[in-house]
């Protein structure tokens, strides 16, 4: 069948069973943007480029399906370079278009030329410059197969103008099935399942320990192997921390969970892993905020460590055991290793270390003080009646900041894909944009964007995308009148002296605001407000809520470890010291 | 040799490193490949590209300066690359290394004989020659080529130019 090049990138984008694309025409884009018209898939027009990532990463993570946005060339590309940094960091599948000049044009400084591809190319797992109309299906099905297979991450396509405008004779191009069989991917050898030899010395090492941890990070969900997780844990009774990326792939409620580990982590889970003698890690990265200064970091330790990106094994701590394979294959071959040695039986006695772990939880629970009538509103306070209010499965996503580390701590993450935040990148902005693409992924669940008012000063427009679309989203806007987790850093870090962190409680006005944006707006300052406003907001089911809660500016997050020190210097609470 | 160049040369064989990938022939591979190592900062201190038999794949073999532990990951995420089909390290003792130079040679002071005895005992070729130049090459062991230019300074170099290394596996490696 004949075509132009741009119908066959919207049908092989059909063809990949993509239904929804997040984006923003321009002019190298425009004639893409024609037979999107005929097309089944919904196009959902943002109003910033970074918006349309950080949408396609909501909808990604949320559904496990590849998100994808499609932009323009030059501002409209380097406005999309932030969320497919922030989606490589997090290994979220992304595939974005982008417009190119005409292939002869390139290098010319053209209008609106820039080297997207040159510029991307650290941020992406791949990047493809098309040059001919006949390659597209086969490049958009090599896109979908490299982002959303092995370690999941970002691909972006860049396509010049000429071979997707029909008025161009380098536009005609011949239909052909985009299948397997035509990828041309003579480098890309994803692993599966691990070496059966190393998961029996994994298995060994396990029968060994006295005070294993099991180190759950995003891979698990990447792997959607929860279910696995849950199996071996229960198998050989071992408590699972889960990092802030892998919030919510082993339930909070399980007796086992200890939480999140690392610089804002409770003190159980980091406590745990600084005296264990094994940690399992998989699908974990050993990230700089999991483990503080390295060099003090759980010292009796062996490890596993079990990563489908080989790179990632030995990167930061050397493992006595390393595997590389997909979480989901891998933990399923420990399970069976476990058992044909013995299973729970031939595990060594552990209540010593189960009394020590439950010691800690008792002593150093998560605490905060409620506020005194006429103070500002505890931002712990709102967020466990938002958690108390809303269905277990409602899905949390989150800006950066204090909030986000509060967020992380006081909601029990029962459900897998139920947490969705900038955890690698830590990118401001990210909340209300990733909550929209959630909420377009799963449009029967409620989702709610828990946000910094620093964040949603960066991509609050995205709620005029959402009333436009009907897409109600709820926001809970954490108004501190600062750059909270700056602010924070200053007063223990800067003896106190601030710079440049306050914002105000008053300007801009974040309800009148939210309205002109389309939406229901509450602002709540007191305490037995906060539970009445929510039961409102969730009842509003035909456009976006934002309530604003006016919440204390000097709370600090506790426990924590301050940048640079051991995981074993842990500050908590004052009112534990 | 000299002993500031057998130090040179030990410390040579404990930083130096000669990374051999195949890569998929394609634009932009190269810099891809490149880009890994400039973002680390580790220098590259010689390059050598050509397509191999297939002309599908191309050969990059590079020599980089850095610490075995660094190199470890870089080869690991190089692997990561999609275009890049292949890796490996070749240790300088179970490898053949060789390059090329070119150089143009001042002979107008009258020593053309004596550097024609030169071009003799290092097995180096005469390409080119005029009243008061002379051109060569040699291909050999980049040490070879080292000792070679060593000597070609004492008549005065007017370009030098080296391709970079390349190498293969020895045969009973
Ligand atoms: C784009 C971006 N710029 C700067 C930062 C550094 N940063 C981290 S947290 C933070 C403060 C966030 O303020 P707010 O959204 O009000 O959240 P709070 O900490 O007050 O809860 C800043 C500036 C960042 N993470 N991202
Ligand atoms: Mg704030």
């Amino acid at each position: 069948m004949d075509m132009n090049g741009g119908q066959a990138l919207v049908k092989a984008l059909e063809c990949e069973g993509v239904e929804v694309v997040f984006g923003l025409p321009g002019g190298a884009i425009l004639p893409v943007y024609d037979p999107i018209i005929e097309s089944t898939i919904r196009h959902i027009l943002v109003r910033h480029e970074q918006g349309a990532g950080h949408m396609a990463e909501g909808y990604a993570h949320a559904t496990g399906r590849p998100g994808v946005a499609m932009i323009t060339s030059g501002p409209g590309a380097t406005n999309g370079v932030t969320p497919l940094c922030d989606a490589y960091m997090d290994s979220i599948p992304l595939v974005c278009i982008t417009g190119q000049v005409p292939y002869a044009a390139i290098g010319t400084d053209a209008f609106q030329e820039c080297d997207t591809t040159g510029i991307t190319m650290a941020v992406t797992k791949h990047n493809f410059l098309v040059t001919e109309a006949q390659d597209i299906p086969r490049i958009i099905h090599e896109a979908f197969h490299i982002a959303t297979t092995g370690r999941p991450g970002p691909v972006l396509v860049d396509i010049p103008k000429d071979i997707v405008d029909p008025r161009n004779p380098r536009s005609a191009m011949t239909w052909y099935e985009p299948t397997d069989d035509i990828m041309e991917l003579p480098g890309y050898r994803p692993a599966t399942a691990g070496d059966p030899e190393l998961v029996r010395a994994a298995a060994e090492l396990i029968c060994k320990a006295e005070r294993p941890v099991l180190y759950a990070g995003g891979g698990i969900l990447k792997a959607r192997a929860a279910a696995e997780l849950l199996a071996l844990a229960e198998l050989i009774d071992v408590p699972v921390v889960t990092t802030l990326m892998a919030r919510g792939c082993f339930p909070d409620s399980h007796e086992l969970c200890l939480g999140m580990p690392g610089m804002h982590g409770n003190y159980t889970a980091v406590t745990a892993m600084q005296s264990s003698d094994l940690l399992i890690a998989l699908g974990a990265r050993f990230d700089d905020r999991v483990t503080g200064r390295l060099d003090g970091f759980a010292p009796d330790a062996k490890v596993i460590h079990v990563d489908i990106d080989a790179a990632e094994l030995g990167k930061v701590r050397n493992p006595d055991v390393a595997i590389r394979g997909d979480c989901k294959l891998v933990i399923a071959e420990l399970v069976e290793a476990l058992k044909a040695c013995g299973g729970l039986e031939a595990q060594p006695d552990r209540r010593a270390w189960r009394s020590q772990i439950s010691g800690w939880q008792e002593r150093h629970p998560l605490v905060y003080e409620q506020s005194e009538p006429g103070e500002l509103l505890k931002p712990q306070y709102v967020l466990e009646v938002l958690r108390d209010s809303t269905p277990d499965d409602t899905i949390v996503t989150s800006g950066v900041g204090q909030h986000q580390m509060w967020a992380s701590q006081y909601w029990r993450f029962d459900h897998p894909y139920t947490w969705i935040n900038s955890g690698g990148l830590g990118t401001m902005g990210f909340s209300v944009p990733a909550a929209i693409g959630a909420k377009v992924g799963m449009p029967d669940r409620m989702v709610w964007a828990v946000d910094g008012d620093g964040c949603f000063q960066m991509t609050a427009q995205e709620l005029v995308t959402a009333s436009m679309e009907r897409i109600p989203i709820k926001v809970a806007l954490f108004n501190n009148a600062y750059l909270g987790m700056v602010r924070q850093w200053q007063e223990m870090f800067y003896e106190e002296r601030y710079s440049e962190v306050y914002l105000s409680h008053e300007i801009p006005d974040y309800v009148k605001w939210a309205e002109a944006m389309g939406c229901v707006a509450l602002r709540v300052e007191a305490p037995e407000e906060v539970a009445p406003a929510i039961n409102k907001a969730n009842e509003i089911d035909d456009r976006p809520v934002v309530l604003e809660f006016r919440s204390a500016a000097e709370e600090n997050v506790y426990p924590m470890v301050p940048a640079g020190q051991s995981n074993s210097d842990i500050v908590v609470d004052p009112s534990q010291r | 040799m000299t002993a500031t160049s057998q130090a040179a040369a030990a410390d040579h064989s404990h930083r130096f490193h000669t990374i051999v990938t195949t890569v998929e022939n394609k634009p932009g591979v190269l810099a891809r490949v490149a880009g890994l190592f400039a973002r680390r900062g580790f220098n590259i201190e010689s390059l050598a590209v050509a397509p191999t038999a297939d002309e599908r794949f191309s050969r990059i073999t590079f020599t980089v300066d850095v610490a075995s532990s660094s190199l470890e990951q870089v080869v690991k995420q190089l692997d990561k690359l999609i275009n890049v089909v292949e890796i490996s390290e070749l240790s300088p003792t179970e490898s053949v290394e060789r390059e090329l130079m070119l150089v143009t040679v001042d002979v107008a002071g009258g020593r053309r004989h004596e550097l024609l005895e030169l071009v003799d005992d290092f097995r180096a070729y005469v390409l080119d020659a005029n009243q008061s130049q002379m051109m060569l090459s040699l291909a050999a062991r980049p040490g070879r080529l080292d000792e070679f230019e060593e000597h070609l300074r004492g008549f005065g170099i007017v370009q030098l130019q080296r391709t970079g290394r390349v190498a293969l596996p020895s045969l009973d490696s």
